[in-house]
């Protein structure tokens, strides 16, 4: 009972601890503190809440048993991190990329194929693509291939369609200049369009890469070798360790991040001329 | 819009006939292991050759065989016209016909694809529209209370970013060993893949007044309330629709997901099942089902979007 007072308690403290902190000017360290507090209230307050309220970790793990299976697995993690996301998701994050970046420029050259494709394009770029999974594991079986193939297809037409828009976002005074310039068909594509394009290209690969990330994690649910996070996940959940569950699933979260961070990172120097980045 | 028809019948004739091609390597081996049962001699004559020799070049050379690819039971890569059989079996047949069907017996077949359907359905239905209105309204709180703001903003921003639907299977799991089963661990699921990009939308949304709307409804003196009712939420119709969009298409494949653990119906149980005992019929016919689910489901949204937009007078719709 105690704990449960002491969360009610220590909640009420931080949360008007964040309130004073957010009242008038905000400085840069406020905004970055004031979430930060929140999360940690989050943490402390689940901590001794499930110790108070004795919820058995089989249904509810506390925070600090789930560092303690991060800590004392690393190297297991580790195996899962390779396995799922270098593995199976960059690899088809690549190729699922490449090809609609491809495809959205044959698109963009001509418009009899924009006006067929485009229509299938968005209806199935809206279709939870990830119930391929069982297909697709049934033919390329249960390793890293059939989770790329996977990914290659959930990406695939969110990239087209973001691609195929971005090459279109050219104003007729910049494509008139090019002309003036005597600019070839490639030099103009090159130059002009693919740069323009970039800033929804960038978008369009931060959508993939969540989707990368959730497609070789749910593939794995429907085979895998004894190796990956979304194997941890069904296979942790099965003999109820689910602080296991949880370390896994936050090794998935560190990685969607860390890759949203890096994406606006490189994001950030590609497209600096773009007012967004001017701010 | 008419001057589409012809190339997206095209392209899609195209793709008909793309699947269709693919069967013939995809389901040569097994075909011609059968063909051989049945005393038919095949180029190269030993099964050893045959082994190591790719799917394609197997299909070349036993050009007399390829028809077998369309009719196979569990072929590795059905045909179209097999999806759609099974597709008419499972959904019309089961129950218009048989005696376990809605016809005969009054309530659906669970065997039916129409059943497992409708067990999709509903848990993404009642989760999307419990996640959507939370979303709304921690949306509205946010705007309102700069604590919030600061507070759980970046969180939710920072949640579009990550796996969330890998907690379904545990989800499901957790909330069966506490004797909640059903439905509701399912809505759960689909509620809280709703509700975070519902938030960070809708905050958009309410924030896109600006300062010169924002001044003209303080000299009107208007309350807070007013402000929001009459100012903010009109102004947030159109991320609201897209971001629901995006939810009822992310909660869609969370309940699907979470059906996984649990095999107690649903598109999800249907699939798994399918890939446990080799039916790549029934995974194809639950896979169309559920693009066929996703597709109504966004096209009630849009039909409600251009409703409310028409109302409001944005005549672009």
């Amino acid at each position: 009972m105690t704990h449960v007072v002491a969360a009610g308690l220590i909640w009420a403290a931080l949360w008007a601890l964040n309130i004073r902190l957010s009242r008038g000017p905000v400085g840069q360290a406020a905004r970055i503190a004031v979430p930060l507090i929140f999360g940690a209230t989050i943490l402390i307050v689940w901590e001794l809440m499930v110790i108070g309220l004795d919820v058995p970790p089989v249904l509810l793990p506390r925070p600090r048993q789930i560092g303690a299976a991060l800590a004392a697995n690393p190297a297991l993690l580790w195996g899962d991190f390779v396995q799922t996301v270098l593995r199976g998701a960059l690899s088809g994050l690549a190729m699922g990329v490449a090809a609609a970046i491809v495809v959205a420029i044959l698109v963009d050259r001509f418009d009899w194929l924009r006006r067929g494709l485009m229509p299938v394009a968005s209806f199935l770029a809206a279709l939870p693509i990830v119930g391929t999974a069982p297909i697709l594991v049934m033919w390329f079986g249960f390793g890293w291939q059939s989770k790329a193939a996977v990914v290659v297809l959930m990406v695939f037409f969110p990239m087209l369609v973001n691609t195929v828009a971005g090459l279109a976002d050219t104003t007729s005074m910049q494509r008139d200049l090019m002309r003036t310039y005597g600019a070839r068909y490639g030099q103009t594509l090159v130059k002009l369009r693919l740069p323009a394009a970039m800033p929804f290209i960038f978008n369009g690969l931060k959508i993939g890469a969540t989707l990368a990330l959730i497609g070789s994690i749910v593939a794995e649910f429907f085979g895998s070798p004894t190796q990956g996070l979304g194997f941890r996940i069904s296979a942790s959940n099965g003999q109820l360790a689910l602080d296991m569950v949880w370390a896994a699933i936050v090794v998935g979260s560190v990685a969607g991040s860390a890759a949203y961070a890096i994406l606006t990172a490189i994001e950030a120097r590609v497209t600096f001329w773009h007012p967004s980045q001017r701010g | 819009m008419r001057r589409s028809v012809l190339p997206v019948l095209t392209v899609l004739a195209v793709l008909l006939a793309v699947w269709y091609a693919a069967c013939l390597p995809m389901n040569i081996r097994e075909v011609l292991t059968e063909a051989e049962r049945a005393g038919a001699t095949i180029d190269p004559p030993a099964a050893i050759d045959r082994r190591d020799m790719s799917r394609l070049a197997l299909a070349l050379r036993n050009p007399a065989h390829a028809g077998l690819s369309w009719s196979q039971d569990r072929a590795r890569l059905p045909a179209p016209h097999q999806v759609a059989a099974e597709f008419w079996q499972t959904t019309v047949v089961e129950e218009g016909y048989s005696r376990r069907g809605i016809v005969q017996t009054g309530s659906l077949s669970n065997r039916s694809l129409v059943y497992h359907a409708w067990v999709t359905l509903s848990a993404t239905a009642i989760g999307f529209v419990i996640g959507a209105a939370l979303g709304i309204a921690l949306a509205i709180g946010i705007v309102h209370n700069r604590a919030m703001d600061l507070s759980v903003l970046p969180w939710a921003v920072i949640s579009q970013t990550i796996p969330i639907v890998a907690l379904a299977p545990m989800v499901v799991v957790v909330l069966n060993a506490v004797g909640v089963q059903g439905l509701l661990p399912k809505a759960i699921i689909s509620a809280y893949l709703t509700f975070f990009p519902v938030t960070v939308g809708m905050v958009k949304g309410l924030r896109t007044p600006d300062a010169m709307q924002l001044d003209q409804m303080r000299t009107w003196s208007a309350s807070v309330p007013q402000v929001l009712w009459k100012l903010r939420l009109p102004a947030a119709m159109p991320y609201l629709f897209a971001s629901l969009k995006i939810g009822v298409a992310a909660s869609l494949v969370g309940t699907i997901v979470g059906e996984l653990p649990v095999q107690r119906g649903g598109l999800g149980a249907r699939m798994l099942a399918g890939s446990y005992y080799g039916q790549t019929t029934q995974i194809w016919a639950a896979l169309f089902m559920a693009a066929l689910l996703a597709a109504l489901l966004i096209w009630a949204i849009v039909a409600i979007e251009r409703r409310t937009l028409r109302r409001m007078g944005v005549a672009a719709l």
